[in-house]
């Protein structure tokens, strides 16, 4: 009974002070709202780390030309990749190994009238089964088809649209040009969405051979090659195995530095999402500068308010408000306030990464973990900084209360 | 002859500024019985109002004892004191103390919301005591609405609303005009004739007149302590 008559005062003296009560708890709103969207970036970061970890092969190893270095300048034209080495991992892996390489290049395509820029992906057939390709019409071209140099594509899922929207059906048998070169589509792939840098429905796959001295004129040096194990168990064997094969290849001593890196899909990923990180770091610390100021910004309007109503205090203590009852009443408001200001800031919270994912196109979920946390939080720094400025009310002498002016 | 319902002994209170002490009250023997209008009068700064804040349990005596209704509470924790001001005392003071953002009615509940008294029978009561000081009319008004007659009369309501042992004044009419003074004199005196005891300080004769004993206070100790004679005739 008197525990809810004292929250009303509380509430009554938050109300009666709207605008201050606002400002007061803006810090709080601000750091709820940058804990809230802090953790569904994170938690969406997450997620989309997994599907996209899922969509660029949990089984697949890349490998690249270059030093075993992150981010850094490989040492360019003396360290090369090519067919011959793709064919050594596939013949001399006993079977552990499918293997598809790639060079590509993104190169001016066109169908009838209308005109497109696209990826061109000169691999192997084994890349469609290693990446699930699934088709919606047509085939995949085939081992012969990469012997002959066969001008034949089979199209991602965007490239009928970017055609003029030809059906898929339709465009089978039709000719494309890929830099003025006519290619015959045998296939179109079912749609697969985005990983990473990756937009396999934008691009257009042809045979490796094909590409290399058909459309890029020559070009020997493959842009990586890819090595699919039946389950992801077997990437640690397979590691070893591509190295072991490519140092022979390529005539590198165990031991001795080698001219080539081995990634898995995790790996790569690590370096692309560096920025989200470094960005959700900057919000965490947001977060918790304003949850800090926020606070102390609610002390400092308490001991305020706690001053100013003294003799409100001296009133309350004169009638028959105990310590007690005085300390609960200050806590409150201070709760009360900084709970509100977390309700606000969830909401603000939800804004913020609503707006993420729409116009940055960042993937954000919002976790009722997180929603709870929060709140719990803010209340926490409702109670933690509300603490001094109700001591200070509760101690207050009844008589000297009265007496303020 | 009625239950004693304050009893003083010594009652002292020190104050200590710097290197000086001030003896505001230097040892005052007291007894009020149950059912007296007792005016307590003096010079500005012989320690009436000292004196009455120890009466009413807003402070604590430096030295002496002092019973209320027979319960030693000089030496009571402040919640006890709290509880004891709660139940037993009701202050009225020359500056009304009232809280200024709540309507009358609010202000008269307060003593009951502390005793956790239920939101149906305080407003009842409340609306009584409020009846009761010719104020139905006035209890959704705030105190910046109200005269300062009607500020006091709403304090008298408070002070009298969980039906206390003791009623305490300190100078009730000092902010007051001396028809307003007269109303709120008459108050007290139908109290009092209904049987509540009642102290008040006051700087005025007349006021005092209306009390049935004085007890005059100098420097700190009982100067003179008389029964009026004149009253029996009515203000
Ligand atoms: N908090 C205090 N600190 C120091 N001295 C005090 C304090 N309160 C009262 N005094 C001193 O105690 C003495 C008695 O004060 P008190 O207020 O009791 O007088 P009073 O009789 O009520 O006077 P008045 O008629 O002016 O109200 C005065 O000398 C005053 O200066
Ligand atoms: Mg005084």
């Amino acid at each position: 009974m008197l525990i809810l008559e004292i929250i009303m005062v509380s509430l009554g003296a938050i109300r009666a002070n709207v605008m201050r009560s606002i400002l007061t708890t803006l810090g709080i709103v601000i750091g709820v709202a940058a804990v809230i969207s802090v953790v569904a970036l994170g938690e969406g970061a997450q997620a989309s780390v997994e599907q996209q970890i899922e969509r660029m092969g949990t089984n697949v190893l890349t490998i690249r030309p270059g030093q075993q270095m992150w981010g850094g300048v490989s040492r360019g034209e003396t360290s090369q990749l090519s067919v011959s080495d793709a064919e050594a991992l596939r013949d001399r892996s006993e079977g552990l190994l499918s293997v598809a390489p790639e060079v590509s290049s993104r190169q001016q395509i066109a169908y009838l009238r209308w005109n497109s820029n696209n990826q061109i992906v000169g691999t192997w057939p084994d890349y469609f089964p290693m990446y699930d390709h699934a088709l919606q019409a047509g085939r995949y071209f085939n081992r012969g088809e990469v012997q002959g140099r066969r001008r034949v594509a089979v199209l991602g899922y965007n490239v009928p649209e970017a055609l003029g929207g030809t059906s898929a059906g339709a465009l089978i048998g039709q000719t494309i040009q890929v830099r003025g070169v006519p290619f015959e589509v045998v296939g179109v792939l079912q749609e697969k969405g985005e990983a990473a840098w990756i937009r396999p429905d934008d691009q257009i796959f042809i045979p490796v051979s094909t590409a290399q001295y058909r459309v890029f004129g020559g070009r020997e040096r493959l842009n990586s090659i890819y090595a699919a194990t039946a389950s992801p168990q077997q990437l640690d064997q397979a590691f070893g195995v591509i190295d072991r094969i490519m140092r022979r290849e390529h005539r590198i001593r165990p031991g001795a530095e080698a001219d080539f890196n081995i990634r898995n899909s995790s790996d790569l990923l690590a370096t692309f999402n560096e920025t989200n990180q470094t960005f959700a770091l900057l919000l965490a610390s947001i977060a918790g500068v304003s949850l800090l100021v926020g606070g102390i910004g609610i002390m400092n309007i308490m001991l305020v308010s706690v001053t100013e109503r003294t003799r409100e205090i001296g009133v309350r203590k004169a009638l028959g408000a105990t310590r007690r009852t005085i300390l609960f009443q200050f806590l409150v408001e201070s709760l009360a306030l900084c709970t509100l200001g977390g309700i606000v800031g969830v909401g603000a919270g939800y804004g913020a990464a609503e707006l993420l994912t729409r116009f940055a196109e960042w993937d954000t979920i919002i976790a009722p973990a997180a929603v709870f946390t929060a709140l719990a939080f803010s209340a926490g720094v409702g109670l933690f900084f509300g603490i001094l400025p109700a001591q200070r009310a509760a101690k207050l002498d009844p008589i000297v209360a009265l007496r303020y002016e | 002859m009625n239950d004693v319902i304050i009893r003083t002994e010594g009652l002292q209170k020190h104050y200590v500024l710097g290197a000086e002490t001030v003896r505001a009250v230097r040892g005052v023997d007291l007894t009020i019985h149950s059912g007296e209008f007792v005016a307590i009068m003096g010079p500005s700064g012989s320690g009436k109002s000292t004196f009455m804040n120890m009466i009413g349990c807003l402070d604590t005596p430096t030295a002496g004892k002092y019973w209320l209704d027979g319960q030693l509470v000089s030496t009571l924790s402040e919640d006890e004191l709290a509880r004891v001001r709660n139940q037993a005392i009701g202050f009225v003071f020359q500056t009304f103390n009232l809280l200024p953002r709540a309507t009358a009615l609010h202000n008269v509940e307060l003593p009951l919301i502390y005793a956790g008294v239920g939101g149906k029978e305080r407003r009842e009561r409340a609306t009584e005591k409020l009846r009761l000081v010719g104020l139905a009319d006035r209890m959704d008004h705030k105190p910046p609405e109200m005269s300062g007659g009607q500020r006091q009369r709403v304090a008298v309501a408070r002070a009298l609303v969980n039906e206390p042992a003791l009623l305490l004044a300190d100078e009730p009419t000092g902010n007051l005009d001396s028809t307003t003074s007269e109303e709120i004199m008459v108050q007290l005196r139908a109290l009092n004739e209904a049987g509540q005891t009642i102290v008040i300080v006051t700087h005025e004769r007349d006021i005092a007149e209306v009390a049935r004993r004085q007890v005059h206070l100098r420097d700190g100790l009982i100067e003179r302590d008389f029964l009026n004679s004149t009253v029996e005739t009515t203000v």
